[in-house]
């Protein structure tokens, strides 16, 4: 008797958990959704206007030509800082992860593991304010513009991205069987062509689901890129140019908005599309996973 | 356990949990509560506050409370819009405000009761570096539309100009658009959203043009002179130096109980004479002139 009490109180714990998790993500869901996509059904704004669009007046009176709300430059910017942040970031972890797991596993990881464990830890708010001190007077003073640019903002979330890509190459690395590496040796391979011809080859389902964690860290981070991209709601031309994400938009002007109205409606789509990529995202990883050797 | 039984274990739980979390969104009243004995205030409110003005009145809420020990008075930041939102949905007891519910979209502004507790100065702001010293209104209106974008144009050194905006929302944006620029659109620049950063960005960032309220400005920054009137306390107590803004304390309905003993509490020689002078507001009390939601002033 006894330990059948014990039984299904256990079972109802863990359904509970479960149960909590699952009603949080469908509600967060479902209320982005709503929120979402009325501006396109209640505000009546044409997908086409609101993608397309790059001119950005959510309150403009209607006898000015009433309010428009484009969302092309926010996400333009996200996508064009994010993967610039990506292909900066990628080459470097995963050569730092191949030089913690198969050159130096001993004093190279002893070094480099807490190190990374120091920069994941350390709050957005940081980095965004170590670029606004350092990084954008030296790109004003040596490169040029005004210092706010993709340039800083792509530097920046590089280096924020740099844990997630390396943690996780790391561990995919890791994972492989050792007899693989013993086997490539055995039939004459350099270290050299063990890793570029067997390790990374292999580990690349979970090499993939590193650099796509980055991209959707990137592609969310607000505070630290808003500090240094210099907020323009212009297509950019150049990289010295500053630019605005659809995180840094809707971080602006979310206090001044009224709840229901245009405006607030079209940050909210902003938000749904931040919530479709990451969806995106997911779903990358799920079938690069799915294709991997190792799982 | 049979299979039912499961499933509906897992219903019972996601509805227990409806239930929890829609309890837990039930909006706290207590503010309203009006203790019946008038010598002692009891109770507790919520002021939503403009960031222009929460520095002041979380001042003034300290000191209200040090008086009250019973009261509590709590402040919460978030920006105009917030602050109207919240009041109008009664989520809060006191919305503040840098601009009149009025000016706001999506409002209804007559169910709201208007306290304009002080007045803020905004003056257009420079990088030291730039030589200028006083502005037309053609000139501002040129510079923040696009126009002219280098210093050199009207005499200062030959640097590219930096047009540094608030966020689109912003009550200081706001006013400079609607008093300083006579309500021409901005060109598209920088967009900065708090008024200690543009403080920190125009200080250093060369040929930066920006706006900022008189209670931010100091020696890192150069405050200019629009059509030769210095933006200080008396020019704009009589009139002659045209962008101001009231900030205002909103409550739904007019104001009762705690809500209103504290506005006038606001509104009391106290805070008035000493705390808002302080703060580098100007005292309502003190104007001579007064402006209504149209933006019509009137001498008083």
């Amino acid at each position: 008797m006894h330990k059948k009490y014990v039984e299904i109180s256990g079972r109802m714990i863990s359904f509970t958990c479960a149960a909590l998790v699952i009603f949080l993500t469908v509600a967060i869901v479902y209320f982005i959704s709503v929120k979402g996509f009325s501006t396109f059904i209640v505000n009546g704004v044409s997908l086409k206007e609101f993608f397309l669009g790059t001119e950005w007046w959510p309150d403009r009176p209607i006898e000015q030509g009433g309010p428009k709300v484009g969302a092309a430059p926010f996400i333009l910017g996200s996508l064009i800082v994010s993967l610039l942040a990506v292909f900066v970031s990628t080459p470097l972890s995963i050569i730092v992860a191949v030089f913690m797991t198969e050159i130096a596993p001993g004093w190279g990881q002893r070094i480099i593991q807490p190190a990374i464990e120091l920069l994941a830890g350390i709050p957005s708010v940081v980095y965004g304010y170590i670029g606004l001190s350092v990084l954008v007077p030296l790109i004003r003073n040596q490169i040029g513009g005004n210092g706010f640019s993709i340039l800083a903002g792509f530097l920046v979330l590089s280096v924020m991205i740099l844990p997630t890509i390396i943690s996780v190459s790391t561990d995919s690395l890791r994972a492989l069987p050792g007899q693989w590496k013993e086997a490539a040796f055995a039939l004459g391979s350099t270290r050299w062509q063990t890793i570029r011809l067997v390790l990374i080859p292999a580990a690349r389902s979970g090499l993939i689901t590193g650099i796509v964690l980055g991209l959707s860290r990137a592609f969310g981070e607000a505070l630290a890129v808003q500090m240094v991209i210099g907020n323009t709601r212009r297509i950019p031309t150049s990289i010295l140019d500053p630019i605005i994400t659809l995180t840094s938009a809707i971080t602006m002007d979310m206090g001044y908005t009224i709840t229901g109205s245009l405006w607030n409606n079209s940050l909210w789509s902003m938000a749904m599309i931040l919530l479709l990529m990451s969806f995106f995202f997911i779903l990358i990883i799920r079938f690069a996973s799915k294709r991997g050797v190792v799982h | 356990m049979s299979r039912k039984v499961k499933w509906l274990l897992a219903l019972c739980c996601v509805l227990a949990l409806t239930i929890a979390l829609a309890g837990c969104g039930a909006p706290q009243q207590t503010g309203q509560k009006e203790d019946s004995k008038a010598t002692e205030l009891s109770g507790s409110i919520t002021a939503v506050a403009s960031t222009a003005m929460q520095p002041l009145v979380e001042e003034a809420a300290n000191k209200f409370m040090e008086k009250n020990p019973k009261v509590q008075v709590s402040i919460q930041g978030g920006g105009s819009g917030t602050g109207l939102t919240q009041v109008s949905q009664g989520a809060a007891n006191i919305g503040n405000s840098d601009i009149f519910a009025e000016e706001k979209e999506g409002i209804n502004a007559t169910q709201l009761a208007d306290t304009k507790v002080c007045v803020v100065g905004m003056a257009t702001v420079v990088n030291p570096g730039v030589t200028v010293d006083n502005v037309t209104k053609q000139q501002l209106i040129d510079i923040f539309t696009g126009k002219i974008t280098n210093w050199k144009q009207f005499g200062g050194p030959d640097q590219k100009i930096v047009l540094i905006n608030r966020a689109k929302g912003s009550g200081t944006r706001a006013t400079f658009k609607k008093f300083a620029l006579d309500g021409k659109e901005e060109a598209v620049g920088m967009e900065i959203d708090s008024s200690g950063q543009v403080k920190k960005i125009v200080a250093e960032t060369p040929g930066a043009i920006s706006y900022l309220a008189l209670s931010y400005i100091d020696k890192s920054i150069k405050a200019l002179k629009l059509e030769g009137v210095e933006p200080a306390g008396e020019n704009i107590v009589n009139g002659k130096y045209p962008v101001w803004a009231y900030q205002h304390m909103y409550t739904k309905g007019e104001p009762a109980g705690l809500a209103k003993e504290f506005l006038q509490y606001m509104l009391s020689d106290e805070v008035q004479n000493t705390l808002v002078p302080e703060m580098d507001y100007i005292p309502s009390t003190k104007m001579k002139v007064e402006r209504d939601a149209q933006g019509k002033v009137t001498q008083l």
